[in-house]
């Protein structure tokens, strides 16, 4: 496998160097691996800081920048960062107003942001959390780790972030971004496995001819394999397996979410399908956002993530945002 | 008596067999996980060898709370906290003796193996270090050498199992007729301790 990389033991190190090049709105430490936004602290408002293994850019770092993240931390690929960063940057963007941690539902990224938290709240920061784990692939039982967050991690990240920047206390952004995460859910499909750098070969072996149905974003296979379907196929299994979980739902924001390597032309292709699958079940979509946002390095396939929203939430949705990733209203 | 020396060489041993073996962890990561258990325990244990050649922490106990900190501080993800978890209990347990008999430190590995179980919720059965650490801990009283033959069976015993918690979990029956990982690293730092026994 062809990378375009140097070696693999500095991609992370690399990708933050070019981020910093990149984009003057953040402030980038590339030896303690946190991203934050330059303003901050910002006098007065909540803070919010993210985090997670690197690979799904742009997710968080991608998310960073006013009325979204103040700050987020990168770990190495696919491995959750470590608790000195995430207190490093809660120190950062503190204003005192209190600091919410946006935590995906995943063994390591939950056990270190719960000590991280704890290493604040001796340093006298005020914390808050909100475990995203929309992913219905998941059964959420005792014997398994709980449902995966995945998609409706950038819906918490742009509405809690909204709500931040107006200036709500901890409190209410917390309930906020809490409120996203239970109305929303995803599914994911996968078209070829992901390539880590330090592997340097696909995760895990997909034939020609066949799919993933229910995979995450860490490159693990999904729940079941089957035959090569359709673009409509995939949609209505795809959109049905949300629904049957997410009950009727008007109106929503829908996230057709590109894993990484799936040109825009199949995923507006796809996307259309999903409109025609919710038009058949009567749901109303209030807006709709496609690309490639919360990405499993270079899988290819697709995720469908669907947020039941109120007028409030959808507000807060078309609310400026001036990040890397996601840009609007500015 | 086991002292300070003895709980170096155990993290000495421990950091040279995940060395060796990472490749073949990051390998049984591949089908149940995310392919990174070999490289990230690498460099945790790269740098827990490289703060211990610095720091002159001269107790059982302070060695082991050192090498706990620098892998939460280093490795990250799950096994980052768990493993600096069971290595900061059993450190805690020891206090602040500057030597310590093999029931004490039995007794320590205990509470950090307790302290593994609370913080990641998982039981024996689950698929995970645990599966490798509980006969281990309870083989202790038999001699370093059966601790780490009942180690290395209990990570063989994970094959048949589901995984209940962890990534392997996402997966559900498609976890079974693989090895876990984490029982298998967990059987490298028992059999350290075998290790540091014999020299």
């Amino acid at each position: 496998m062809r990378m375009l990389i140097n070696v693999a033991e500095t991609v992370v190190a690399d990708a933050l160097r070019g981020m910093a090049a990149a984009h003057p709105g953040l402030t980038v430490d590339v030896e303690n691996r946190v991203i934050v936004r330059r303003d901050a602290p910002v006098a007065g408002k909540v803070a919010l800081v993210s985090g997670g293994g690197s690979g799904h850019e742009p997710l968080h770092g991608g998310f960073v920048g006013p009325g979204m993240l103040s700050a987020a931390c990168p770990g190495e690929v696919f491995t959750s960062p470590v608790p000195d960063q995430m207190l490093r940057a809660a120190a950062a963007v503190d204003s005192g107003a209190g600091v919410l941690f946006v935590v995906k539902n995943y063994t390591g990224d939950v056990l270190n942001f719960d000590m991280a938290a704890e290493m604040a709240e001796d340093e006298g920061i005020q914390v808050a959390k909100v475990l995203v784990n929309d992913d219905v692939a998941v059964t959420d039982s005792l014997y398994t780790a709980g449902r995966r967050g995945t998609g409706a991690t950038l819906f918490v990240e742009k509405i809690a972030g909204a709500a931040a920047d107006e200036g709500q206390p901890l409190e209410r952004v917390e309930s906020i971004a809490r409120q996203v995460n239970e109305s929303s859910r995803s599914f994911g499909v996968a078209l070829s496995a992901c390539t880590t750098p330090a592997k340097g070969s696909p995760t895990f072996d997909l034939p020609p001819g066949e799919l993933e149905l229910g995979i995450g974003i860490h490159g693990e296979p999904g729940r079941e394999r089957r035959p090569m379907m359709t673009s409509g196929e995939i949609a209505d299994f795809a959109v049905n397996a949300v629904l049957e979980d997410l009950g009727p739902s008007n109106p929503v924001l829908l996230l057709v979410n590109g894993m990484g390597a799936t040109p825009l032309l199949e995923l507006y292709g796809f996307n259309a399908e999903v409109h025609r699958v919710l038009a058949e079940r009567g749901v109303a979509v209030a807006r709709t956002l496609v690309g490639n946002y919360v990405t499993s390095l270079d899988m290819a396939g697709a995720s469908v993530t669907l947020c039941q929203i109120d007028e409030e939430l959808l507000r807060l949705w078309d609310a400026p945002v001036d990040t890397p990733g996601l840009r609007w209203g500015v | 008596m086991l002292d300070a020396d003895f709980f170096r060489r155990w993290m000495a041993a421990t950091a040279a067999s995940v060395d060796r073996e990472a490749e073949r962890l990051t390998a049984l990561d591949s089908p149940i996980g995310d392919a990174d258990h070999g490289s990230n325990l690498q460099r945790g244990f790269t740098a827990v060898r490289a703060t211990l050649e610095k720091d002159a922490a001269d107790t059982p106990g302070a060695i082991l709370v050192l090498a706990g900190r620098q892998l939460i501080s280093t490795v990250g993800g799950a096994s980052g906290p768990l493993y600096g978890t069971l290595l900061r209990r059993t450190g805690k347990a020891l206090g602040d003796a500057p030597e310590v008999t093999e029931e004490q430190l039995a007794e320590a590995l205990r509470a950090g193996v307790e302290g593994v179980m609370t913080l990641g919720g998982a039981a024996p059965g689950d698929k995970t270090m645990v599966d490798a650490l509980v006969p281990a801990v309870d083989a202790l009283r038999d001699g370093f050498a059966a601790a780490r033959t009942a180690a290395e069976q209990g990570a063989e015993a994970t094959t048949p199992l589901q995984a209940r918690k962890g990534r392997a979990s996402y997966l559900g029956e498609r976890s079974i007729g693989h090895q876990d990982p984490g029982a298998t690293s967990s059987a490298l730092l028992i059999a350290g301790l075998a290790e540091a026994a014999e020299a």
